[in-house]
């Protein structure tokens, strides 16, 4: 029994530092390469601020910024997704699917087209953060009206969770469908971008908010690893073994609120990640969530970088969206191991 | 995001603002390795006789057809900031919808001076963008006499377009991608282009480039539908167009009367408007052209 656990964790540890070893390699690579070349030598000059101005500013104002919201953004978005498919016990789930996604998109496109009614009497500095902030808001009500729909006599019914979420994305969707007819051509082009997304158009402000709650967010999402497991056995059992289910779900639901909202505002929506990444570890790793959700974490980060490097370096000076290529990387990966895996155990 | 339009009207103190201190107006004036986010501005470096100092351009950058040999940075409004400067560049002549903001702030923190152009809403305004890109080449005499000319045959030519006998009614449909097609209202380059040629926009009512149901189209009964050549192409040719049930029953559709013309020629507002005008009205004008001079 000691020797099973102890070589579970061995089993364990190596997984994620082989998953950290390439999220670190992929990170490094996200600031040596790019459109412009730049020796690892003057990489590293810029780095501690000896480089030339041209060198420092790519390094510090471009490079970095993408890498730590690329970081971001694949944290948040892989560990939201984990955590959610465990807590509602369906693959299916991910940011998208309790209408997180759609509800920043709807903050995000009211200002974009509306914006310019407000922003007028607002003072000048908080102007650039009108659409973080609107997206970031659309993300949290989502999630709090969903959650105060299927809350009834002390339970929150997963059931109702997941179709409320698909019923306020259908409202939201309307309400952007509207927007979208009474923008103007500007507005049409601006949205239409912002609804690609993309690591490329946050400054650092935005991007260091995003982090700092992603961060924030860890330490409260990791802590329910062990509840996880438990709700994999169904509510009621997790229940009888002593788990405080409500208390975790509400945990779980703001935690992702939070991150989710703040990557949303910053990068747009960039789908796939929440709900591939996740599978990708449990396929490599199993099920459970103690190396589930760290192993979830790495497998978004190297997603997004991968994601990122692809579209910086594929036709340059040009750069594609971020979405074409987080499918096209993600797609065909998760296909081949899901094959892989059918293969290997026919029964299963 | 959208600061241009908290700071209308302000296109020259943007200018002043976005040159980083310590760039000599020399310096930009002397540029050797320009890059152009806007293919009317490019048309105009072209037409300045400038080109051979620009490295690198947008996509809506299609003419003259030598800059199909430049390095493409993308689409205007979503620039990657390494990718530009991956061209090395010494100057970036920006449209005034250029971006994001994002990337413009990191291309100035990284020393490359943009210069804005102003915003273009009519084609007489044409005049001061060409003054503006003359201004920052350091060809500022050369672009004034450019501008006079430019001036002097869109003047020349609106004349000759205004004692057209006639005023076809005209309908600009932009894309018919699916549901209702999307035609270009008031407010649009589009608007200007078909009154300036001696049509009327049959689309008037409508703001900004919109849906137009089908009832509204038959209602509003153009005598003529007109498209860009690459967008028509792309939805089968402007006679599948035409065989729409909402356009196959206008005057338009039962005559089988539709123009087509280059996007950039016809919506861009570069140099090339005054042509783009007269060419326009001989089409819409098959039989009276000739006689009011165009």
């Amino acid at each position: 029994m000691e020797a099973a656990l102890s070589a579970r964790s061995t089993r364990k540890w190596t997984a994620i530092s082989g998953l950290a070893a390439l999220a670190i390699a992929l990170a490094i690579a996200e600031l040596a390469l790019g459109p412009v070349q730049i020796a690892p030598d003057r990489v590293l000059a810029a780095l501690v601020g000896f480089g030339n101005d041209v060198e420092n500013a790519i390094i510090w104002q471009i490079r970095l910024p993408r890498l730590v919201l690329g970081m971001a953004v694949g944290t948040a978005l892989a560990l939201s997704g984990a955590v959610l498919q465990g807590v509602l016990r369906n693959p299916l789930a991910d940011p998208g699917i309790v209408g997180l996604t759609g509800g920043a998109a709807l903050g995000a496109v009211s200002v974009i087209v509306l914006g310019g009614l407000v922003a007028g009497s607002l003072p000048l500095w908080l102007r650039p953060w009108l659409l973080p902030l609107a997206a970031f808001l659309g993300a949290s009500l989502v999630l709090a009206f969903i959650f105060a729909l299927s809350s009834r006599r002390g339970g929150t019914s997963v059931a109702t969770l997941i179709l409320a979420g698909v019923a306020v994305t259908a409202i939201a969707q309307a309400f952007i469908g509207a927007l979208i007819y009474v923008s103007d051509d500007a507005q049409l082009r601006d949205l239409n971008l912002w609804l690609l997304g993309g690591l490329g158009s946050a400054g650092w402000p935005l991007v260091i908010v995003a982090s700092a709650l992603t961060v924030a967010t860890l330490p409260i999402l990791l802590q329910q690893a062990r509840a996880l497991d438990l709700f994999q056995l169904g509510e009621r059992a997790a229940f009888h073994s002593g788990l405080d289910v409500e208390r975790s779900k509400r945990r779980i639901g703001l935690a992702v609120a939070l991150s989710v909202g703040a990557v949303t505002a910053a990068a747009g929506p960039i789908g796939f990640i929440g709900l591939v990444a996740p599978h990708l570890a449990r396929l490599a790793f199993g099920p459970r969530h103690d190396v589930l959700l760290p192993t979830s974490i790495l497998t978004g980060i190297s997603l997004t970088l991968a994601a990122d490097l692809a579209v910086r370096l594929a036709v340059p000076p040009a750069e594609p969206p971020i979405g074409l290529a987080t499918n096209l990387i993600g797609g065909p990966f998760f296909l081949w191991l899901l094959l892989r895996k059918s293969g290997r155990r026919p029964h299963a | 995001m959208r600061r241009r339009a908290f700071l209308s009207g302000g296109a020259v103190l943007a200018i002043a603002s976005a040159l980083p201190l310590g760039v000599l107006a020399n310096d930009i004036a002397a540029a050797k390795r320009i890059v152009v986010a806007g293919g009317d501005l490019t048309e105009i470096v072209f037409a300045l006789g400038q080109g051979d100092r620009v490295v690198g351009v947008d996509q809506t950058s299609q003419f003259p057809p030598e800059v199909a040999d430049l390095a493409q940075i993308g689409y205007v409004r979503r620039l990657s900031a390494e990718g530009v400067l991956s061209l090395a560049p010494d100057l970036v002549i920006a449209a005034d919808d250029a971006g994001p903001d994002v990337v413009m702030e990191q291309l100035q923190a990284a020393g490359v001076p943009i210069a804005r152009a102003p915003e273009t809403k009519t084609a007489a305004e044409i005049a001061n963008k060409i003054a503006f890109v003359g201004e920052v080449l350091g060809q500022k005499d050369q672009a004034a006499a450019e501008a006079d000319a430019f001036s002097a045959r869109l003047a020349e030519i609106t004349e000759k377009t205004g004692t057209l006998p006639s005023q076809p009614r005209v309908l600009f449909v932009l894309s018919v991608r699916s549901g209702a097609p999307l035609v270009g209202g008031l407010d649009t380059a589009a608007h200007e282009m078909i009154t300036l040629a001696g049509g009327e926009n049959v689309a008037a009512d409508i703001n900004g480039y919109k849906p137009m149901g089908r009832e509204a189209i038959l209602a509003a009964a153009p005598d003529v539908v007109l498209m860009m050549e690459q967008h028509a192409a792309r939805q089968g040719g402007i006679d599948a167009i035409l065989a729409r049930p909402e356009i196959a029953l206008t005057p338009a559709g039962q005559a089988k009367r539709a123009v087509t013309m280059d996007g950039m020629l016809l919506l861009g507002f570069g140099p090339r408007t005054p042509e783009a005008i007269a060419q326009l009205a001989r089409a819409l004008h098959p039989d009276t052209a000739a006689a009011a001079g165009l």
